[in-house]
């Protein structure tokens, strides 16, 4: 389980988050949804341990992670597999070399067995034929793939999803939902996904949590959001320009 | 007044400020060069990167400074009627200070920009978080294998600059002013000593340093954007080059 408790953090004297408090249930899929900018990103890199709050705790299956030095973080982050925004695959590698790699640098495998993996990943996501190519040859829906087949590679226990449908079409952005659906059915990690696509991730979600003003405004059920009564929470999910929530800003 | 001192105070502190982070940035990759797993593949491709990306530049600038070289040379040392110096006069500039000097201007130029740029475009595109977030040290994986590549090439790359610009001085030299081919590498021999080329020596290994240093600490810290890339890039050649000549000048003066 993950839990993030009073999280305060600001960048040059601007406060993005304000004491944000968020409960992830083991095995399950969250969303985190808001506005572009509310600091959705800032949220989930706390997870990840890639920054420290100003205040506030972020707890690990019990353990406070903002308070471990490099080393022990990083037995944290062996657990931990990201899928970044842009899919951060490394240009100067193929897909196949990108998706081998936390496996070649993290464990003992033999050769045969790394490719034998990697394939298996590679077929699952769909890139079975496109493991030669570099990033640069793929479309943005294939980089996605590619990023998540890596991302999964080493079945961690925790993944978190950076906006993986931002910039696809709405067959692609499908395809991708389902897919993530479906490769939780068969590792069974806690997700966490940041989203645009509201409605839509709605159908894959255990939790939606809607972030504004740098806290949590709601977490519930998908149901829950949409029945809700929190005018920020209607706002959004209705995408309606009237409201608490400032477009301007 | 106190405005003016509050002003320079800031800057002075952020200045200092840089400075901290800039040093704490190579000492954490110095130690890593000694803590095994070592990356030998990366460090081959950055060699490569290195000696590829400046070897065309080299040539051509240490030829022609070679052959500007003897053609100031030979005007000042027939005033005095030692034009049979050439030969020492230009090996001497070249070894101990044009050689490492300009070659490493060059390479900031040509590989240090490239490096900026590379490592910055991979921290805009979240490749440096991604091998953080695979719990691999980014200064082990990017860092380390530039370092220790320039440490390895740059004397390398000083060498060739060296000798183009020695038969650079030769064919305007010999070829095209007349002084005799023999005098020229004879009297070069005579004068030349081991403590010249190991002043070059060190020279270009120090260079090497604050090249790599420099280019990855920017690209490694560069800005949003391909506005932050760009400034990274400018900023990496500008101080790399100002460092390159204090430092000259630094060790010049202690190892005269």
């Amino acid at each position: 389980m993950i839990e993030l408790i009073g999280l305060y953090k600001s960048f040059k004297g601007q406060n993005v988050l304000k004491g944000a408090d968020l409960l992830i249930p083991t095995g399950r899929i969250v969303t985190v949804v808001g506005k572009s900018g509310c600091g959705k990103s800032v949220l989930v890199k706390h997870i990840m341990g890639l920054l420290r709050p100003d205040a506030g705790q972020v707890l690990i299956d019990g353990i406070d992670i903002t308070k471990l030095e490099l080393t022990e973080l990083d037995r944290i982050r062996e657990k931990l597999g990201v899928l970044f925004q842009g899919g951060a695959l490394f240009d100067s590698m193929t897909v196949e070399e990108n998706v081998a790699f936390p496996l070649k640098e993290k464990t003992k495998l033999g050769k045969a067995e790394i490719r034998e993996r990697v394939m298996r990943a590679l077929e699952d996501v769909g890139l079975g034929d496109r493991g030669s190519k570099f990033p640069e040859e793929l479309s943005g829906g294939m980089k996605k793939r590619a990023a998540l087949a890596r991302a999964l590679i080493t079945e961690p226990s925790l993944v978190i999803f950076d906006e993986p449908t931002t910039g696809l079409d709405p067959v692609i952005t499908s395809s991708i939902h389902k897919l993530i659906k479906t490769t939780h059915e068969k590792y069974g990690f806690t997700a966490v996904i940041i989203s645009h696509e509201v409605p839509g991730i709605f159908g894959i979600v255990d939790k939606v949590a809607v972030l504004h003003d740098g806290v949590i405004a709601q977490a519930g059920t998908p149901d829950e959001i949409r029945a809700s009564t929190n005018p920020v929470v209607k706002q959004f999910i209705t995408g309606s320009l009237e409201g608490p929530i400032d477009i301007l800003s | 007044m106190t405005n003016l001192l509050r002003i320079a105070g800031r800057y002075v502190l952020s200045a200092l400020r840089e400075m901290g982070r800039m040093f704490l940035f190579l000492l954490s990759a110095l130690e890593m060069i000694f803590k095994p797993p070592f990356k030998f593949r990366q460090l081959l491709k950055q060699m490569r990167f290195f000696g590829n990306k400046s070897m065309l530049v080299i040539l051509l600038t240490g030829s022609f400074t070679g052959m500007v070289l003897a053609l100031q040379l030979y005007y000042i040392l027939r005033k005095f009627g030692s034009e049979a110096l050439l030969g020492p006069g230009i090996a001497l500039s070249l070894i101990r200070e044009l050689g490492p000097v300009l070659s490493a201007l060059m390479v900031t130029g040509r590989a240090g920009s490239a490096l900026t740029a590379e490592i910055g475009m991979m921290r805009i595109s979240e490749q440096i978080d991604a091998l953080t977030a695979m719990a691999l040290n980014p200064i082990r994986y990017l860092i380390v294998p530039n370092i220790v590549a320039a440490l390895i090439v740059f004397p390398l790359i000083t060498a060739v600059f060296d000798v183009i610009g020695i038969y650079g001085g030769y064919l305007v030299g010999v070829k095209l002013l007349g002084i005799s081919g023999g005098t020229y590498f004879s009297l070069m021999e005579d004068y030349v000593e081991m403590k010249d080329v190991l002043l070059g020596l060190y020279k270009s290994i120090s260079f090497g340093l604050i090249v790599s240093w420099i280019s990855c600490y920017k690209g490694f810290n560069s800005g949003f954007g391909a506005a932050g890339v760009s400034k990274a890039t400018t900023e990496a050649v500008v101080l790399s080059s100002i460092l390159i000549l204090v430092w000259d000048y630094s060790l010049g003066s202690f190892l005269i």
